[in-house]
């Protein structure tokens, strides 16, 4: 199974990911702490993508990688990545933690987030420059406007698809499928194996 | 929802824009249907790479917290290690004692039967299991099941394997006996056999004292059961020999 690739520097040399997390299943704290070196600037950029607010996105990543810490045991190679399994913890805790802010303050925060589209440019300007970046930047320009859109309202901002299917004043079904259609266009662009 | 529209949702299940009801649907549906959880696997690795190209240099302050706070944060068992272990802090309620359940177990094994669940001494078991933790639990009912039927087989190296199946519940569940530790770095990992074709059915590790796991997923058409040495965290196909191959009771 492919790795994922290491952005805003060089590729770590020794262990692979499973290897490290199988050490730290058994409580090896200085394998933690290298892959926390590998997983930690993607979890908070994708966390910070989601909830924006710094303080806030670092409470949640600090959340996730104890998360890593606790439930390294659980992890199954046969179900993907090291790297997917971590930042699809992390996209989960981030979601759940908009969502229940977005209830108390639904109707600023749907303004909001209308004036925050499209995310994908505004969150790279914060980004070290990397070949992955690129690579996905060019991927997404082979979307259409609307798989486009509807990838990252629902990824980078979190949203559920109801949301998006208001924010674009499209059918709930077309959000559904562009979100799948989308994300397996990506997953050809990018040439994703699973 | 119909089964067709079930199968639109993999992309919005794989960037979590479900809602709860839905989600709850989509993940029973995808218990059953082994494209969508391919795609969803794909998806998902798909979504990672997204979030890789909104990568942060994270704060050193950072990883100096989450260090202290590991030094001191618990560590759960592997899914497939039903059994919680005795030995820890406050906070987890009542471990149960392996001694307790595994005399149960022996004695289920050595009558052919579960019907020894019934014994006061298992049922308290039974019901400690059920306390500390679901996945116990699920075992408990795997292993009191009515249709359970019990197969012991012989591994490589002395040790015995005794396999629990229930059809009714679609469940299997693996007991192990006097197998060694696996060499460093790798694991055992359970497989169904679907007719010749090896199906990853979680992992087990003798000495985090998982000597009894329920098998991750269903038990389908699978014919039966086998046991490799994998790397830690399992593989998708075996990598190596089986140490063990165990047929199911007919159906
Ligand atoms: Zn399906």
């Amino acid at each position: 199974m492919k790795e994922a690739v290491y952005i805003g520097g060089p590729a770590p040399v020794g262990p692979d990911l499973p290897e490290l997390l199988g050490r730290v299943a058994k409580g090896d704290q200085d394998a933690f702490a290298r892959v926390y070196d590998r997983v930690c600037g993607p979890v908070l950029g994708l966390v910070r993508s989601v909830l924006r607010d710094p303080a806030q996105s670092e409470e949640v990543a600090q959340e996730v990688l104890l998360e890593v810490w606790r439930s390294a045991a659980r992890y199954e190679r046969a179900r993907g990545s090291v790297m997917t399994w971590v930042l699809t913890l992390a996209h989960r805790r981030a979601v759940d933690r908009v969502r229940s802010a977005q209830a108390s303050s639904d109707r600023e925060h749907r303004a909001a987030l209308l004036e925050r589209t499209p995310a994908f440019d505004e969150v790279t300007e914060e980004v070290e420059a990397g070949l992955e970046r690129e690579q996905v930047r060019r991927c997404l320009r082979t979307l259409t406007e609307l798989q486009h859109q509807s990838v990252t309202l629902a990824y980078y901002q979190g949203l559920a698809y109801r949301e998006v299917a208001e924010l674009l004043a499209v059918p709930l079904g077309t959000v559904k499928t562009r979100l799948r259609d989308g994300l397996i266009r990506l997953r050809d662009c990018l040439g994703v194996e699973a | 929802m119909t089964t067709a529209d079930l199968h639109t949702l993999t992309g919005a299940y794989a960037l979590h824009a479900l809602e709860p009801g839905e989600r709850a649907e989509f993940e029973r549906h995808l218990a059953v249907c082994p494209a969508c959880a391919q795609e969803v696997r794909e998806l998902a690795a798909t979504a990672a790479r997204l979030a890789q190209a909104v990568a942060v240099r994270p704060p050193p302050a950072l990883k100096q917290r989450v260090l202290r706070r590991i030094a001191t944060e618990r560590q759960e068992p592997p899914r497939v290690a039903p059994l919680p272990r005795s030995g820890g802090g406050a906070g987890r309620g009542r471990a149960l004692s392996r001694f307790s359940l595994a005399a149960c177990l022996a004695a289920a094994v050595t009558f052919g039967g579960i019907a020894v669940w019934q014994h006061q001494e298992a049922q308290d078991a039974r019901r400690r299991a059920q306390e500390t933790h679901q996945r116990a639990e699920e075992l408990a009912t795997v292993l009191a099941a009515p249709d359970a039927e019990v197969v012991t087989g012989k591994l490589t190296g002395g040790a015995s394997g005794t396999v629990v199946v229930s059809r009714g519940r679609n469940r299997a569940a693996f007991i192990a006996s006097g197998m060694p530790k696996p060499p460093a770095g790798k694991v055992y990992q359970l497989w169904y056999d679907d007719g010749g074709t090896m199906r990853p059915a979680g992992l087990m590790d003798p000495s985090a004292g998982s000597d009894t796991v329920l098998l991750a997923g269903r038990v389908g058409s699978a014919s039966g059961m086998g046991i490799t040495v994998e790397p830690s965290g399992g593989s998708p196909r075996p990598t190596s020999e089986p140490v063990a191959l165990m047929n199911f009771p007919a159906a």
